[in-house]
């Protein structure tokens, strides 16, 4: 009992202490932000945007790997999906359409992948590569019509009445266009779905053990190609928000890596869509960070390398500290039968 | 789904055929099953058995034959298709996910509820859980049950599912001798039901025990069909095996020399890095075999890799032969004569895609006669390859073909070759005979005996009670790391070990004689 109540209190003050230290950094940050002139609730609302295309990818990733897949060609379909956004765009002569083909066309490469990592049973990393590549090579050419030409077709900020009005948290969250409030929405839906619904258990169970699904009556191979081609269609959604509602023109290379950094993401959420939001938030933040200290004088190349060093760092001391993640244990595993 | 009449057939399955590559696994197979009965489906790795049942189950599809439940016809392409004829399955290796609450694992199966799945399971649990007396906490998670409380598991949610027709694929091969006797009691109580069971194993004695009718497979066929009362041992040993069997192996008397292993007070950690091995210590002398029985996973694994120098030794000391060898590396636990026979035989005791020949010399490629300077020396290597592969009777196609594709039996032998044919001091081995068909175990058994014979200290690891009190001179069982107790082979009873399994130290066994 004695030795209950020790333990319980240790865990207890180590995770004060942890709050009383990331309060403290908050309160830090925000005052520094003010005595050099920026406004906390314009930086939120910059970070919120920049968080946007990464909680797309994260939330589809993360769904893709609790059900045992790994796919690593978030940056291909970002990319694609970026193109074929904008190529939509000018085409239908809208931004919603130029999102939903983005979507489509994120989901059409998704769609692939599963066709080699479930039926053909596939290794999921070279695949993956593979993925990335044609992804990549595809925008291109699909995108090279447009490249650079500012689209007149955008989406338009739309606040939400009373909770705009909300100072710092109305700027932060409720004065952007529609796509944001999309992802934001999409965080507790997908969060409800995967851990308190019976799609969402089976979808939990394919990823940890296939064989007890399949041997439950739950068609494994169904459930594989559902999370891929929705992981898939996220993705494209995600790199089409960066063409048609964020930059409003598309250039080669535009993502710029940012589908790794979902990889990296996927982890440092432990694959639960409330992970995804905090991690796209912090590394929206930190991007946006960078864009304030560059006015300040700080050499541009070092302050691009910031948003990845970052990822790098968390996800260096996340593997160090916890040594069992909790990954989904068939993650990279194809199933049959036989 | 109307409730059957005892005695009813509920299950017959005529003619089935199913070809895998190369092998004919059911060969025009008949079997039925009658409400309100056990029926034995029995035998030898390899005869069929799992097979049949899994294309009852819907897991694979027959070439031939066809299948009626209830007297009518059915095409079962899924799990699900058997699920809804109500028929379960209780796999051998339990189909379930160790990180999901019991309550997750059996609304999986179950659930009508698309919402919050795993809570509104609970009840029906505990329903059935008080019906059947399976007494499980539904929120537990599984990785923290015993194997008899993931056995339940996986009972409860066989009957939830609302299943008539229960498949159980060898279900006691992970149970103690106390949790054997539960899972029969429980298996008896549904029965008289009228629930009709399909009891899998290569196990005679259950058979005998548990069973009213048995049928007997052997190679893809089915050799007889016959009520439980009209057998013996021996008849199901011969229909089984297709020859006699001895049951009893010949065990002589050996005169123990010094000790060449001592152990003491050692301390491993495990791969999370928790204490998997908890102060043991013991010793064993020269033609000694001493067998440590535990549950799986209480340390055993974690031991061995400690005794091989595949695993770092925290605390505690290593001698072998008066040396001291705590912190040696594998190699040097080779040169001073260990000899190690691992549990995973394809993944750790041999290279798979290497040849049979390769295979034998992994640990001798690099002395005379297999190496001369730089190179390997071929005729040598041929000529000790086809000694030992008839000497120990291997059965292979050649010398050079691929070691991963034998089978399991001529796996053990081939591995058993390379190890005892240096004359070790230390052999140990672990789960020798698991997996193997009668014949192999036989042939195995007396290696092992051979090599007490020629003195080698010998530390044999096996979850078969039955192997362990028959093959130790010493038995030691391990139970969360530590060690129970110590005991003389002939002084102790099966109960006293299953205790001792389950974590009651010797001296607190009532009439214990230590």
């Amino acid at each position: 009992m004695n030795l209950a109540t020790k333990v319980f209190s240790n865990i207890l003050r180590k995770k004060t202490l942890a709050l009383i230290i990331g309060l403290a950094a908050v309160v830090l940050f925000v005052s520094y932000l003010e005595l050099s002139g920026v406004k906390t609730g314009s930086f939120l609302n910059r970070a919120m945007v920049f968080a946007t295309p990464l909680l797309f990818g994260t939330l589809g990733e993360i769904y893709a790997e609790r059900s045992g897949i790994l796919n690593l060609g978030i940056e291909g379909m970002m990319s694609t999906g970026a193109a074929a956004g904008i190529l939509g765009a000018f085409a239908l002569r809208s931004a919603w359409a130029g999102a939903a083909v983005g979507m489509i066309s994120g989901a059409l490469l998704a769609f692939l992948f599963a066709i080699a990592v479930v039926h053909l049973r596939g290794m999921q990393v070279p695949a993956g590569l593979g993925l990335f590549m044609f992804g990549l090579g595809l925008s291109g050419v699909i995108g090279v019509t447009h490249a650079g030409e500012k689209l007149p077709y955008i989406f338009t900020k739309t606040p939400i009445p009373v909770l705009s009005d909300i100072p710092v948290l109305g700027e932060f969250l409720f004065q952007h266009v529609p796509l944001v409030y999309l992802a934001l929405i999409l965080v507790p839906i997908m969060w409800f779905v995967l851990f308190k619904t019976r799609l969402g258990l089976n979808i939990r169970t394919v990823g940890e053990n296939p064989a007890a699904a399949d041997s439950a009556g739950v068609n494994v191979f169904r459930t594989r190609y559902l999370c891929i081609i929705l992981g898939g269609a996220l993705a494209g959604l995600g790199g089409a928000f960066f063409s048609v509602a964020w930059m409003h023109y598309w250039l080669e290379g535009m993502t710029a890596g940012w589908g790794w950094v979902v990889i990296a993401l996927t982890i440092f959420a432990l694959w639960n869509p409330l992970g995804g939001l905090l991690g796209s938030l912090l590394f929206g933040g930190v991007h946006a960070f960078q864009f304030e200290l560059q006015g300040l004088g700080f050499p541009i190349h070092i302050l691009g390398m910031l948003p990845y060093l970052v990822t790098l760092i968390t996800l260096i001391t996340l593997l160090l500290f916890r040594r069992r993640l909790g990954a989904p244990s068939a993650l990279l595993t194809s199933y049959t039968r036989e | 789904m109307r409730k059957p009449r005892m005695e009813e057939t509920v299950v017959e399955m005529k003619g089935i055929l199913k070809r895998f590559p190369g092998v004919l696994a059911n060969d025009h197979i008949d079997f039925d099953v009658k409400a309100g009965e056990i029926h034995a489906l029995l035998g030898e790795n390899g005869a069929g058995k799992t097979t049949l049942m899994n294309i009852l189950y819907g897991l694979y599809k027959q070439d031939e034959g066809e299948i009626c439940i209830r007297g009518k016809k059915v095409t079962i392409k899924s799990p699900k298709d058997a699920i809804d004829l109500g028929i379960g399955m209780v796999h051998q290796l339990f189909k379930q996910v160790p990180r999901h609450t019991v309550a997750a694992n059996i609304a999986l199966a179950s659930s009508p509820d698309f919402f919050f799945p795993g809570s509104k399971a609970k009840e029906k649990i505990l329903r059935i859980s008080e019906e059947f007396g399976l007494k499980v906490d539904p929120d537990a998670e599984v990785w923290q049950l015993s194997a008899a409380e993931r056995q339940k598991v996986e009972l409860l949610k066989v009957l939830c599912r609302g299943a008539e027709i229960l498949i159980l694929d060898e279900p006691t091969s992970t149970l103690t001798p106390q949790g054997k006797k539960g899972l029969f009691s429980q298996l008896k109580e549904m029965k008289k039901k009228g629930y009709a069971i399909i009891f899998i194993t290569h196990k005679l004695d259950e058979v005998l025990e548990i069973s009213d009718r048995c049928t007997v497979l052997r190679k893809g066929k089915k050799v007889k069909t016959t009520p439980t009362s009209k057998a013996t041992k021996r008849f199901l040993a011969r229909w089984m095996v297709g020859r006699e069997v001895l049951f009893k192996v010949k065990k002589k008397t050996v005169k123990k020399g010094k000790i060449v292993l001592e152990v003491k007070k050692l301390r491993v950690l495990g791969d999370r890095g928790e204490t998997a091995v908890k102060k043991v210590s013991f010793s064993i002398r020269e033609g000694e075999i001493l067998g440590i029985a535990g549950i799986g996973g209480s340390g055993q694994g974690e031991l061995i890799e400690a005794l091989t120098g595949l695993r770092k030794i925290e605390e505690g000391r290593l001698i072998l032969s008066g040396k001291d060898m705590t912190k040696a590396s594998p190699r040097e636990f080779v040169d001073a004569g260990v000899a190690y026979v691992p549990e995973k035989r394809v993944e750790v005791g041999l290279v798979p895609t290497m040849s049979v020949k390769e295979n034998l010399i992994l640990k001798d490629y690099r002395v005379p006669p297999f190496s001369k300077r730089v190179f390997l020396n071929l005729s040598a290597i041929n000529r000790s390859a086809k000694e030992k592969i008839s000497r120990y009777n291997v059965i292979t196609p050649s010398p050079d073909t691929p070691a991963g594709i034998l089978s399991g039996g001529n796996i053990q032998r081939l591995i058993l070759a390379r190890e005892t044919s240096g004359e070790p001091k230390l052999l140990i081995v672990a789960y020798p005979t698991y997996g193997l068909d009668v014949g192999s175990v036989e042939s195995v058994r007396e290696l092992l005996l051979k090599q007490r014979e020629r003195k080698s200290a010998i530390l044999l690891i096996s979850e078969d009670l039955d192997e362990i009190m028959t093959m130790s001179d010493r038995i030691a069982v391990m139970y969360e790391g530590k060690i129970m107790g110590i005991v003389n082979a002939g002084e102790v009873t099966r109960e006293e070990i299953g205790l001792m399994m389950t974590g009651t130290p010797w001296r607190e066994i009532p009439n214990a004689r230590a």
